[in-house]
C-alpha cells in the first residue's frame, strides 16, 4: 500500500508500522518536522529527556527489560554526538536500539552549517549500521530495514540521519515489505555436525560447565527455559558472566554465581578445572578469561554465538557453533535424548563435590560492622526487603556494580539492566527511567555509586515529569571506589584524584528535583531508610554512606589466572606484579 | 618502578599480546569482498582495519555489477592464521558485505597490479631504460625527448623489481593500483555473484 507523506509523516507512519510505543528524544532544529508530526498524534508516547546520553540509556533500559529496539529521536550535531556514549553502550552489550538524528538540509551538507556534524561518519564504528537517508522515496524502506538490523543476528544500535529537507519533502511510502532484498540475513541455525561434536562431549564430560552470557537473554525467553532444560537434564554446574544474570534462575540447583574478575570463587575454579566447557552466548570477554594462557587449561569448549567473529577471536574453541542461542539448544537437547540422555552422573557427582568444596570457601563473606553500612549488607539487606516484588535492577558501574551482581539474585531474564562492555557511568539513572517507562508498576531500582550518579542526574527530572517512581540507591562513599581500590592494589596508595570533595546534599538534591530523599548511616536504619524508599510513592533518593574504604572481593588481579584469586584483603600483598598493572 | 615501563614484548600475558606480529608466522592473503556499492562502505571497510588495527598492504576497489549495485574490494592484507580469520569474520559481519572470499585458501588464482612509472633521463641511460622495458613488456604511454611514462601489469614483485631497475636510471615517480585478483579456471567461487 503505497502513500505519498511528508518525510515527517513517514518516519511517524513507520514506527508506528513497527509497532514502537515509545520513543526518548529531545527536539532541536534538524528534527522540527518529525516533532510537529510527533505533536498531531496520540499512538507514540515521546519521552523528554534531559540530555540526548539520557535517551540513548532510557532507550536501552527499555530495550534490555522488554526485548524490543528502543528508540531514540536526537537533533543533529550536538544532539547526535551526545548519543554516541550510548549508542556505543548498546553495541558493546548487543542491545537493539534505532537512533534517529535530524541532519542539516542536503543542500547544506559539508559546508559546516550550524549544528552540522558528520553524523554517520562520527557514529560508524559505534553503530552496528547507519543510514544518510538523502532521497524521501528512500525513507520508509531504510527505517523498516534499520529495525531488521537491530534486531537479527547479534543486536546492535542503528542510526538514520535524515536531513531537514527529506523531512519537509513528499515521497512515496512503501509500507514495511522490502521493495528490493534486503541482503542481511545472520545464520541461526547451527551446524548439525557441529551440534552432534556437542552432544558427545556432552555425553563425555566427567567435570562439565555451562558458560553463560547476554546471548541468552537476548535470544529471548525460550533460550533461558531452554537452558533450564538442559542444565536440569544434564545436572551440569551453570556459571554466567554479568551480562547473563537472571537467564538460569540464581535460586536453581546447578547456580554457581557469577565467573570473571570479581565473579565467586566456585565459578571460576570450575572454570578453571572443567574438563568440558560450554559457552552459550558469551565472547570470552577480558574480564572473564584472566590470563589467557592459563584459561581453562584443560577443557574441551564448545561456544555457541550467534556472531561469527567472536569464535576464535580470544580462545581457541573446539566446537563453534554458529548459531541463535535458543535453535542451536533446542537442537542440541533434541540430539542428546534421541541418542538415550545419557552423561557420567557417577563423575558429575564428584564434581559436584570438589564444587562443594569450593563453595565452603564462602568467598563472598565479609567483615560485618556495627557501626557503619557495608556495602555488602546493604546489598543484602536490599535483596531480602525487595526480592519478592516485581523487581528490576539497573546500575551505574564501579564497585557498587560488581557488588550488586554478587548479592543481588535474579531469577528471570531481562530484570538486570547494567552497563556491562562499555562500563559506562551515568548509565543508571537514565536506564531506570527507560525500564519505569517499559514497567509503570513495577519496582525499578537504580544501584548506584555517588559518583556515576552525578554524571547524569538530571534525568531524575524526567522521572518525576513522568510520575516514574524509580528509586535511586546511591551507596555514597565519597570516593570513585574502584578507580581507589586499583590505586590501592596497584599504584602504592597514591589515590590520586579518586575522591570527591565537594558532595551534594542528596536529600535537599531530591527535593529540589521534586523528588523525594532520605539519609542513612547507621546499620540499625537501614531496614526502615529501604522501607521508607519502597513506600514512597514517587522518585525516591536514598543516600546511602557506607564504608569508605571497602575493597570488591574476590578479584582476579590482572594478568592471573581463574585459579589465582584474591579472596580477601590478607591476599593483596604484592598480589599484582608490575605486568598486571599495564592492564585495564 | 613505573607500571608501564614494560619490555616490548616482555612477559606480559596480556590479551593484547594475542596480536603480537613477531609471535607467530605472518601470512600474506589477497581478500575478495564483494560489496553492495552503497555510500560509506569503503570507509566501512577500511575504518574496520584501522579500528582493529589490522593491516592494509594494498586496496583496490570499482564497481563491478552496475545493475546489481556490487562493487568488489580486493583487500592485501597480512596477519597471523588467527587474525586472518578474525578479518573475515569481521568483514562478513558488515551489513552491506555480500560476499568474503580468501583467494590465497580457497582457490588458485591471478594477481595482477598495474603501474606507472615515470623515468627521466638522457643518452644511455634512456636507452636502456626504454630497453628494460622492453624486457618487462611494459608500455610507453607518454614521452617527452628526456622522459618516459611506463605502463607495467603484472604480479606486484615483477612490479618491484622493475622500479628497482629503473632507480639508477632516473626514476621520478610511481603510481600503482595496487592488487586485482581472480579465481583461474571457468567457475566462481561458492555464493560468488556478479561478474566476479
Amino acid at each position: 500500500m503505497t502513500r505519498q507523506m511528508t518525510g515527517a509523516q513517514i518516519v511517524v507512519q513507520a514506527l508506528k508500522d513497527q509497532g514502537v510505543d515509545t520513543v526518548f528524544g529531545y527536539p532541536g532544529g534538524a528534527v522540527l518536522p518529525i516533532y510537529d508530526e510527533i505533536f498531531k498524534q496520540n499512538d507514540i508516547r515521546h519521552i523528554l529527556v534531559r540530555h540526548e546520553q539520557g535517551a540513548t540509556h532510557a532507550a536501552e533500559g527499555y530495550a534490555r527489560s522488554t526485548g524490543k529496539p528502543g528508540v531514540v529521536l536526537v537533533t543533529s550535531g550536538p544532539g547526535a554526538t551526545n548519543a554516541v556514549t550510548g549508542m556505543t553502550d548498546a553495541l558493546l552489550d548487543s542491545i537493539p536500539m534505532i537512533v534517529l538524528t535530524g541532519q542539516v538540509p542536503t543542500f547544506m551538507i559539508g559546508t559546516d552549517a550550524f549544528q552540522e556534524a558528520d553524523t554517520v561518519g562520527i557514529t560508524r564504528p559505534c553503530t552496528k549500521h547507519n543510514w544518510l537517508v538523502k532521497d524521501t522515496d528512500e525513507l520508509g524502506e531504510t527505517i523498516h530495514k534499520a529495525f531488521h538490523v537491530a534486531t537479527s543476528g547479534r543486536p546492535g544500535p542503528v542510526l538514520i540521519d535524515i536531513p531537514k529537507d527529506v523531512q519537509f519533502a513528499t515521497g512515496t511510502y512503501f509500507g514495511t515489505e522490502p521493495t528490493r532484498p534486503w541482503n542481511y540475513n545472520p545464520q541461526v541455525k547451527g551446524d548439525s555436525d557441529a551440534i552432534m561434536d556437542a552432544v558427545e562431549l556432552i555425553e563425555r564430560a566427567e567435570r562439565p560447565i555451562l558458560y553463560t552470557g547476554g546471548g541468552v537473554i537476548n535470544s529471548g525467553p525460550e533460550a533461558s527455559r531452554l537452558l533450564r532444560d538442559l542444565a536440569a537434564s544434564t545436572g551440569f554446574p551453570v556459571t554466567s558472566t554479568l551480562m547473563g544474570l537472571g537467564a538460569y534462575p540464581a535460586s536453581g540447583k546447578a547456580w554457581l554465581g557469577m565467573l570473571g574478575m570479581h565473579g565467586t570463587y566456585e565459578a571460576n575454579m570450575a572454570m578453571h578445572d572443567c574438563d568440558v566447557m560450554i559457552c552459550v552466548g558469551a565472547r570470552f570477554d577480558d574480564r572473564i578469561t584472566g590470563r589467557i594462557d592459563a584459561f581453562s587449561p584443560r577443557s574441551r569448549k564448545v561456544h555457541i554465538d550467534i556472531d561469527p567473529s567472536s569464535v576464535n577471536k580470544v580462545i581457541h574453541v573446539d566446537v563453534p557453533i554458529i548459531g541463535d542461542v535458543a535453535n542451536v539448544l533446542s537442537d542440541i537437547l533434541e540430539a542428546w535424548r534421541a541418542r538415550g540422555a545419557r552423561t557420567r552422573a557417577a563423575e558429575i557427582e564428584d564434581w559436584w563435590t570438589q564444587i562443594s568444596g569450593w563453595r565452603a570457601m564462602k568467598c563472598l563473606a565479609y567483615k560485618p560492622s556495627p557501626t557503619v553500612i557495608k556495602p555488602q549488607y546493604a546489598l543484602e539487606r536490599l535483596e531480602a526487603l525487595t526480592k519478592d516484588h516485581d523487581r528490576y535492577v539497573c546500575t551505574e558501574v564501579g564497585q557498587h556494580q560488581m557488588w550488586a551482581a554478587q548479592f543481588l539474585h535474579f531469577d528471570e531474564p531481562n530484570r538486570w539492566m547494567t552497563s556491562g562492555g562499555l562500563g559506562t557511568m551515568g548509565y543508571g539513572v537514565p536506564a531506570s527511567v527507560g525500564v519505569q517507562i517499559a514497567h509503570p508498576e513495577a519496582l525499578v531500582i537504580n544501584v548506584a555509586g555517588e559518583a556515576s550518579w552525578l554524571m547524569t542526574m538530571q534525568e531524575m527530572l524526567t522521572a518525576v515529569q513522568y510520575g516514574a517512581p524509580v528509586k535511586q540507591f546511591i551507596m555514597n562513599n565519597e570516593r570513585l571506589g574502584m578507580v581507589r581500590q586499583w590505586q590501592q592494589l596497584l599504584h602504592g596508595e597514591r589515590y590520586s584524584q579518586s575522591w570527591s570533595e565537594a558532595l551534594p546534599d542528596f536529600v535537599k538534591l531530591a527535593e529540589a528535583f521534586g523528588a523525594k530523599g532520605a539519609q542513612v548511616s547507621d546499620p540499625a536504619d537501614l531496614d526502615d531508610a529501604i522501607a521508607q524508599m519502597l513506600a514512597h510513592d514517587g522518585p525516591f533518593i536514598l543516600d546511602c554512606l557506607v564504608e569508605k574504604h571497602e575493597n570488591c572481593f574476590p578479584m582476579i588481579p590482572s594478568g592471573k589466572a581463574h585459579n589465582e584469586m584474591l579472596l580477601g584483603e590478607a591476599s593483596t600483598d604484592g598480589a599484582i606484579d608490575t605486568s598486571g598493572a599495564v592492564l585495564v | 618502578m613505573n607500571a608501564l615501563a614494560l619490555k616490548k614484548g616482555a612477559s606480559s600475558k596480556s590479551a593484547y599480546n594475542l596480536r603480537d606480529p613477531h609471535a607467530e608466522r605472518v601470512e600474506r592473503h589477497i581478500i575478495a569482498v564483494l560489496v553492495d556499492n552503497e555510500s560509506g562502505v569503503l570507509a566501512r571497510v577500511i575504518g574496520l582495519f584501522s579500528g582493529r588495527g589490522f593491516n592494509i598492504d594494498s586496496l583496490t576497489v570499482a564497481e563491478v555489477d552496475h545493475l546489481g549495485h556490487l562493487s568488489r574490494i580486493t583487500v592485501v592484507t597480512s596477519g597471523t592464521p588467527e587474525v586472518i580469520e578474525q578479518i573475515k569474520a569481521q568483514l562478513g559481519r558488515l551489513v552491506p558485505v555480500v560476499d568474503v572470499h580468501d583467494l590465497t585458501v580457497e582457490a588458485p588464482h591471478v594477481e595482477r597490479e598495474l603501474a606507472l612509472v615515470k623515468v627521466r633521463g638522457t643518452g644511455a641511460d634512456r636507452v636502456e631504460a626504454m630497453r628494460m622495458g622492453e624486457v618487462f613488456r611494459a608500455h610507453i604511454v607518454d614521452t617527452t625527448l628526456e622522459s618516459f611514462v611506463f605502463e607495467i601489469t603484472g604480479a606486484p614483485d615483477k612490479i618491484d623489481t622493475f622500479i628497482e631497475l629503473m632507480r639508477p636510471l632516473g626514476l621520478v615517480n610511481v603510481a600503482r593500483t595496487g592488487v586485482a585478483a581472480i579465481t583461474r579456471g571457468p567457475g566462481k567461487l561458492e555464493r560468488e555473484r556478479g561478474h566476479g
